[in-house]
């Protein structure tokens, strides 16, 4: 077996591969409104997030999405307290000031009875919505979204470039605005305008992409082989159009839009394009890549774990299997038996991802 | 390896050539040096190896370059990318993507090179270079020495037959300048590759030099040449070439062990004499600090230092990269916040007082002079300073005019030269004549005849009883102008004293004159010319 292969030698997962899982999981809780499964789900999650994540600065951004999931909750159950109607149910837990309302705003109502119904409801919205957050915010602390962009297919390479390029810039920017209005002190002014302070800010960007740009050229950046125009323009167009259509077919297998074959029709002839396009675009490209990231065993059963999840909610879903959609607001959820196993699965990641080296001792310069 | 043939290169828009008539040839194998006043042309040269000129930055070139047989007028610099590896001035703004390892191999995957042979040549220029300890660090947690390393070892990797570096120890500290150079002279010794080297401070590079290229500017030619000839009439000269011009020394040396050894006789003629220094009139207490801790995050960037400075001292304050120089100097001003301790400025604490009181009191040039620039030409700037510091108006224009008589009045301020750049910073914080000055770095980029002005400066502001505090790694510039050194090292001051008694000893900070002459007192080759005139 190749070494690659071995689920406990230390080395970083494909970057892709923890994206794939995650955004499987992110599927998978968008099927259910069960709030047993969608605590289930957040539990896996972060169970993989502190088992696997590096001590590199992206890999704090999960509390962040935790916090941001907490607010979304929170704005949910505000609002819809705010707005509640009686439609929902009758079990009134208390009652606000009513606001009234001109006659135009007919069937809005602000403020008045609030059921305990329509703030369950609110609460479990907001926890679906929260729970896919934190997916996405699984993959941001595992996978380092540089090495991401490094795994971009060659035609893609450009546009990774600029992504890279603009994620050293931005820190920079900041940096630069910071130290420029600290100078202003020493100019005697106290508020700063668009011209001391922009200006400065913007000017040394400019210079700075200049540089760049020299180092990059005299590095061989931009060697191509030679393509006829017409070719690269179709390339371009399809990879365009393929993109759209993976969007498109995600957003609707995500929200129920489109019927379900139309939606996954969709996306396969977004991903075919795609995919047609940058092999096609590939023939431009001259470049080689330094210790590419190796897809092998621990990615397979990274993304298979995420999509058996994925799968055994969607078969739930289609099949209707009881447990998925709540009977009413406030009944005791039920625990299916399938998709429970199902999301287990996606635990897998935490094992059969490897480990991450130890980090070499860092000497703060 | 390297052919200029009858080079003149025009930008667009300018009346004059930056190049005029340029021939000369590097041939493989050797260290060729570049040297000239700043806005000579040196840049312009160095980026004509490549293609960068005119291909990148426009322009006109004619007559021909050729490198490695190749025409840069057929090649671009990506298709020369094989055969010169470039390493800008300032190297993190060349810097592609985020750890060491990356960067070494990126110049390699424009190339294609096999995966094999990426992974062989990075493994090689780490441990050649000696970066294999920061190998996955990221480029924003290296030191200044490191940075420059790893740009040169990213040049390196796609083996050119040329390596061009523009000022590749400017902006370091002496040890990190040593580890830089040396570097490169195992490059030179054992691969063979052909350098191409522009620098200001030839005291550090001048003895490594197989050949010497002297870019005068203006309408006069290039010349070629070996070092020790070439030295000999260069307007711009290391001090131990100077003292050997004063000595009469032939052939001229240009290490300092070449000039100890020339320089038996001199040092028995100056046995019995001492250096003349002024004595120093310390005035009224300027500036204090006690205790004073200041840090960002969880790095502690100063730990409990305690001074005092007085008017009429021009203070050096010298010390690695990181040790805490800037960070004490912002202090001073009110830039950075006060962990403990005290730090006052004229009397105050600068954090409470207003910008526009504190102008008048404590003034700062900061690393990048450009932060304190804002207007579209540099009449507006003086214009606006005179308003800012509130003095009648042309009083910033005449302190310019004094600092640096050529400034084009209608440039942008971003189009000076560095040198330029930093006397409109400093005219500009002059103008509100603070009792205490004080300057973040201001050797960068000066040429010697600059930083002859500037001392000039510094002297008399000091002698009109100005307190000066500046910040360098520049020994030779220390020991011309200051009274009183102070060493920060991790954010502590471990030594604080008389210039000749702090720098003379130690081994980083001697500048060339000391060594040479140790051990005998004298710091600079003006001291020794004075001395030697009273013995005769």
């Amino acid at each position: 077996m190749r070494t690659v292969h071995h689920l406990t030698l230390p080395r970083g997962l494909h970057p892709g591969a923890w994206w794939l899982w995650a955004l499987c999981m992110a599927v998978a809780a968008s099927r259910t409104r069960n709030p047993v499964l969608l605590v289930l789900i957040l539990a896996v999650t972060g169970f993989v997030v502190s088992a696997r994540r590096s001590d590199a600065p992206w890999a704090h951004s999960y509390a962040a999405f935790l916090k941001l999931g907490l607010v979304v909750i929170g704005v949910r159950v505000v609002l819809q307290a705010l707005l509640s109607t009686r439609s929902q149910g009758t079990t009134v837990l208390f009652t606000l000031p009513q606001i009234p309302l001109p006659d135009w705003a007919n069937g809005v109502k602000l403020g008045g009875e609030v059921t305990a119904e329509a703030l369950v409801t609110a609460l479990y919205d907001g926890g679906q919505l929260a729970v896919m957050l934190c997916c996405i915010g699984a993959a941001n602390a595992l996978a380092s979204p540089r090495r991401l962009l490094k795994s971009l297919p060659g035609a893609l390479y450009e546009m990774g470039v600029a992504c890279v390029v603009a994620l050293t810039f931005a820190p920079q920017l900041v940096t630069d605005a910071r130290r420029i209005r600290a100078a202003r002190r020493l100019r005697g002014r106290t508020r700063g305008s668009f011209r001391t302070t922009a200006m400065p800010v913007l000017e040394g960007a400019l210079d700075r992409s200049v540089e760049l740009a020299a180092a990059m050229d005299s590095r061989g950046y931009g060697r191509t082989a030679q393509v006829p125009r017409r070719q690269r323009r179709i390339t371009g167009v399809c990879v365009l159009l393929g993109l759209l259509g993976i969007l498109l077919g995600v957003y609707a297998l995500l929200t129920d839009a489109m019927a379900f074959p139309l939606a996954a029709a969709t996306l396969a002839v977004g991903l075919l394009l795609a995919v047609g396009a940058m092999g096609v675009g590939r023939q431009r490209v001259t470049r080689t890549r330094y210790r590419p990231d190796p897809w092998a065993l621990p990615e397979w059963l990274v993304v298979g774990a995420g999509a058996v999840a994925a799968g055994a909610m969607i078969t739930a879903a289609v099949r209707g299997v009881d447990g998925l959609v709540l009977a009413g607001p406030l009944v005791v959820p039920p625990v299916p038996v399938l998709p429970v196993i199902g999301i287990l699965v996606g635990l897998a990641p935490a094992a059969a991802a490897p480990p991450l080296a130890p980090r070499r001792e860092l000497v703060v310069a | 390896m390297i052919e200029f043939d009858r080079v003149t290169v025009t930008y667009d828009g300018a009346a004059e050539p930056a190049l005029r008539d340029v021939s000369f040839t590097v041939p493989e194998g050797e260290l060729a040096l570049v040297i000239g006043r700043t806005g000579s042309g040196k840049s312009t040269l160095l980026r004509a190896i490549n293609g960068l000129v005119p291909h990148f930055t426009g322009g006109t070139l004619a007559g021909r370059v050729l490198v490695n047989g190749r025409d840069t007028r057929e090649y671009r610099p990506r298709d020369l990318a094989d055969v010169v590896g470039m390493v800008g001035q300032d190297p993190m703004a060349g810097f592609v993507t985020d750890t060491v390892e990356d960067e070494l191999a990126y110049s390699m995957e424009s190339l294609g090179v096999a995966p094999d042979v990426m992974r062989r040549r990075v493994e090689e220029t780490l441990d050649l270079l000696g970066l294999a300890d920061v190998r996955d660090r990221a480029l924003t947690s290296l030191s200044g020495g490191q940075r420059q390393r790893t740009a040169i070892g990213a040049a390196l990797t796609s083996h050119p037959a040329v390596l061009v570096l523009d000022e590749p120890t400017s902006a370091l500290d002496p040890q990190a300048a040593e580890e830089v150079l040396a570097a490169l002279q195992r490059l030179v010794h054992d691969l063979g590759v052909t350098v191409v080297m522009a620098e200001h401070r030839l005291e550090r590079v001048i003895q490594y030099a197989d050949r010497v290229v002297e870019v005068p500017g203006g309408s006069a030619a290039v010349s070629t040449g070996l070092p020790a000839e070439q030295m000999v009439t260069a307007p711009v000269a290391p001090p131990v070439v100077e003292l050997g011009r004063l000595a009469g020394w032939s052939p001229l040396p240009l290490s300092v062990r070449d000039a100890r050894r020339a320089a038996v006789a001199l040092r028995s003629r100056l046995h019995e004499s001492a250096p003349l220094r002024p004595a120093v009139v310390a005035g009224a207490e300027l500036a204090r600090c006690k205790d004073l801790v200041v840090g960002y995050g969880n790095i502690t960037a100063l730990r409990g230092v305690s001074l005092s400075i007085n008017a009429g001292e021009v203070v050096a304050l010298m010390g690695r990269n990181g040790a805490g120089k800037s960070t004490l100097l912002n202090a001073l001003v009110g830039v950075v916040p006060v962990r403990s301790g005290t730090a006052e400025a004229a009397g105050a604490d600068p954090r409470r007082t207003k910008p526009s009181k504190l102008v008048k009191a404590v003034g700062l040039v900061p690393q990048e002079p450009a932060d304190l620039l804002y207007a579209a030409t540099v009449a507006e700037e003086c214009a606006g300073a005179d308003s800012d510091f509130r003095v009648p108006a042309g009083s910033c224009r005449a302190l310019l005019r004094r600092l640096a008589p050529d400034i084009d009045e209608r440039m942008h301020p971003r189009d000076l030269s560095e040198g330029q750049r930093l006397c409109l910073a400093l005219a500009v914080v002059l103008c509100g004549a603070p009792p205490l000055l004080l300057l973040d770095e201001p050797t960068r980029g000066l040429d010697y005849g600059a930083k002859r002005r500037l001392v000039a400066i510094l002297r008399e502001l000091a002698a009109a009883g100005h307190a000066v505090v500046l910040s360098t790694h520049d020994v030779e510039m220390v020991a011309e102008v200051a009274t009183r050194v102070l060493v920060l090292a991790e954010g502590e001051l471990v030594s604080d004293g008389e210039t000749a008694t702090v720098i003379a000893g130690s081994p980083a900070f001697a500048p060339q004159v000391a060594k040479i002459l140790a051990p005998l007192p004298f710091l600079t080759v003006g001291e020794v010319a004075t001395a030697l005139e009273r013995a005769s």
